[in-house]
């Protein structure tokens, strides 16, 4: 009785695996349209609103730990996300940096290309420190002697003009802006006459530049936005005497409304300067303002 | 055993292990803890092995792994082919041992998910899955133990309220229940000895 329970129990548990293995080996073999696919498609179809349904009754009990169980990830989730926030703050404050400093450039090459500056020996640097308060001072560069740059550089900055290298060492560089007190240079009003005078900082107001001893004609063709370069006045007969700042570099543009008058009575015009000195990032410096 | 007992354990046990099927997909399988889900079929085929022996842990993983298998769009066969060897294993440790200690289910729970998730992974390598086997699957197959383990007498305690009262009787209490007459080696030496001078008398 026993030996015959033990033979039934074990043909039994052979059936099963043998069962099993076929099922398995023939479902293995067979492509995703036999029989045995088909038939797991059917009985999953006519199960699946059992499952819907149990799923929709069981959701409660599904929702409450997940509940729980999002709680106690929350802690953890929160310094990810707060780390990651941080890492793409910093990278979003790098490629706007670098937008930025693309953005210069770009305007730099522009002002390259349109007043043929390259031949200067333009050497571009990056803006190393500058003064939040006395913005319209001067500012450090991170380029000097080691790249060629030397004391009265003329620095363009995209715009236009900006100053020129005071303090040279190795590798970097001190740059008076022209907004600085005693800080002058020859200028000329483009268009009309070319009238020609001495360009300087406004007293008590840096942001603004007055164009100084016009000739009594400089009334005559003057008018607004009328563009204001270096005039580059030089000795053709005596190569010593040059100005630093080659000619025709933009400075900026007559602001005044009424230039007839301001000239009439004081033989001086306002100009606006072209470059904004209180965001500058990317400077050139002219290496070889006299060249040739 | 008689056949409406039979019987009535069957339908039990097909009711238990229709209902373990469809609670896993729809609810278990669906809380991660630890990163991974419990997986209460295992614990379901171990207890019912336990409680009603070989055969029917037998019979009863493999319609549990086949059921599983094609509600889960698996390759049917393999989960049966394991859950058949979870099952009477289960049952033959019951009849050999006849364990009585309370955390016997949680141990034989925590081998019963091991087994079937080495398994598994043996069998699809086997199948020429193409899943590298790495720590990420011994981390996974070692924290759903120890989820398993969390679970696994809360089901078996419910398992047999479900199938207690068709469940056969235990074959080791009849004999004990003879050692309650004089031939007990559990009565007391002076008892056994006033019953045997009385024979002689």
């Amino acid at each position: 009785m026993h030996d015959k329970q033990i033979r039934r129990r074990r043909a039994v548990l052979v059936l099963l695996v043998v069962i099993s293995l076929a099922l398995l080996t023939d479902y293995f073999g067979e492509r995703s349209t036999g029989p045995l696919h088909s038939i797991q498609r059917g009985i999953a179809t006519v199960l699946s609103p059992l499952q819907s349904g149990a799923s929709t009754v069981l959701s409660p009990v599904r929702d409450v730990a997940g509940y729980i169980s999002s709680t106690v990830n929350a802690k953890s989730q929160l310094k990810r996300t707060e780390a990651e926030n941080n890492k793409l703050t910093t990278e979003l404050a790098a490629a706007q940096y670098e937008i930025n400093q693309y953005k210069q450039a770009d305007l730099l090459g522009k002002l390259d290309t349109n007043y043929s500056l390259q031949s200067y020996g333009l050497k571009t640097a990056n803006v190393i420190e500058a003064d939040p308060v006395l913005w319209w001072r001067t500012i450090k560069v991170d380029q000097g002697t080691s790249s060629g740059v030397e004391l009265n550089d003329p620095v363009v900055a995209p715009g236009g003009l900006i100053g020129d290298v005071t303090d040279v060492g190795s590798n970097y560089a001190n740059v008076s802006l022209l907004t600085s007190p005693n800080f002058s240079v020859g200028a000329m009003i483009e268009g009309g006459n070319n009238s020609r005078g001495l360009l300087q900082p406004e007293v008590g107001n840096p942001s603004t530049l007055t164009l100084i001893d016009l000739p009594n004609s400089a009334a005559n063709g003057l008018a607004a936005k009328q563009l204001v370069v270096t005039s580059g006045i030089s000795d053709p007969n005596n190569s010593a005497i040059s100005s630093l700042y080659p000619p025709g570099i933009p400075i900026g543009t007559v602001s005044s409304a009424n230039p007839q008058n301001s000239v009439l009575t004081s033989q001086t015009v306002q100009v606006t300067p072209l470059v904004d000195f209180q965001h500058l990032s990317v400077v050139q410096i002219l290496t070889r303002p006299r060249r040739g | 055993m008689n056949n409406d007992t039979n019987v009535q354990l069957a339908l039990r046990i097909a009711v238990v292990a229709f209902f373990a099927v469809v609670i896993q997909v729809s609810m278990v399988s669906q809380i991660s803890l630890f990163g991974v889900t419990a997986d209460i079929t295992p614990l379901v085929v171990m207890s019912i092995g336990l409680l009603a022996g070989p055969m029917p842990g037998a019979i009863s993983g493999f319609a549990i792994g086949m059921f599983m298998d094609i509600v889960t769009f698996q390759t049917v066969g393999v989960t049966s082919l394991l859950f058949i060897t979870v099952g009477y294993w289960s049952g033959r440790m019951r009849e050999l041992r006849d364990p009585s200690h309370g955390l016997i289910p949680l141990a034989m729970g925590a081998i019963a998910t091991l087994f079937t998730g080495v398994g598994l992974a043996v069998i699809e390598f086997l199948l020429g899955v193409d899943a590298p086997v790495s720590w990420l699957l011994i981390q996974q197959i070692v924290l759903q133990v120890l989820v398993n383990c969390l679970v696994a007498l809360p089901v078996y305690e419910v398992v047999r309220r479900l199938l207690y009262r068709a469940l056969p009787r235990d074959p080791r209490a009849r004999r004990r229940r003879a050692y309650t007459t004089s031939l007990s080696p559990l009565q007391q030496p002076s008892e056994r000895l006033g019953r045997a001078r009385a024979r002689t008398r």
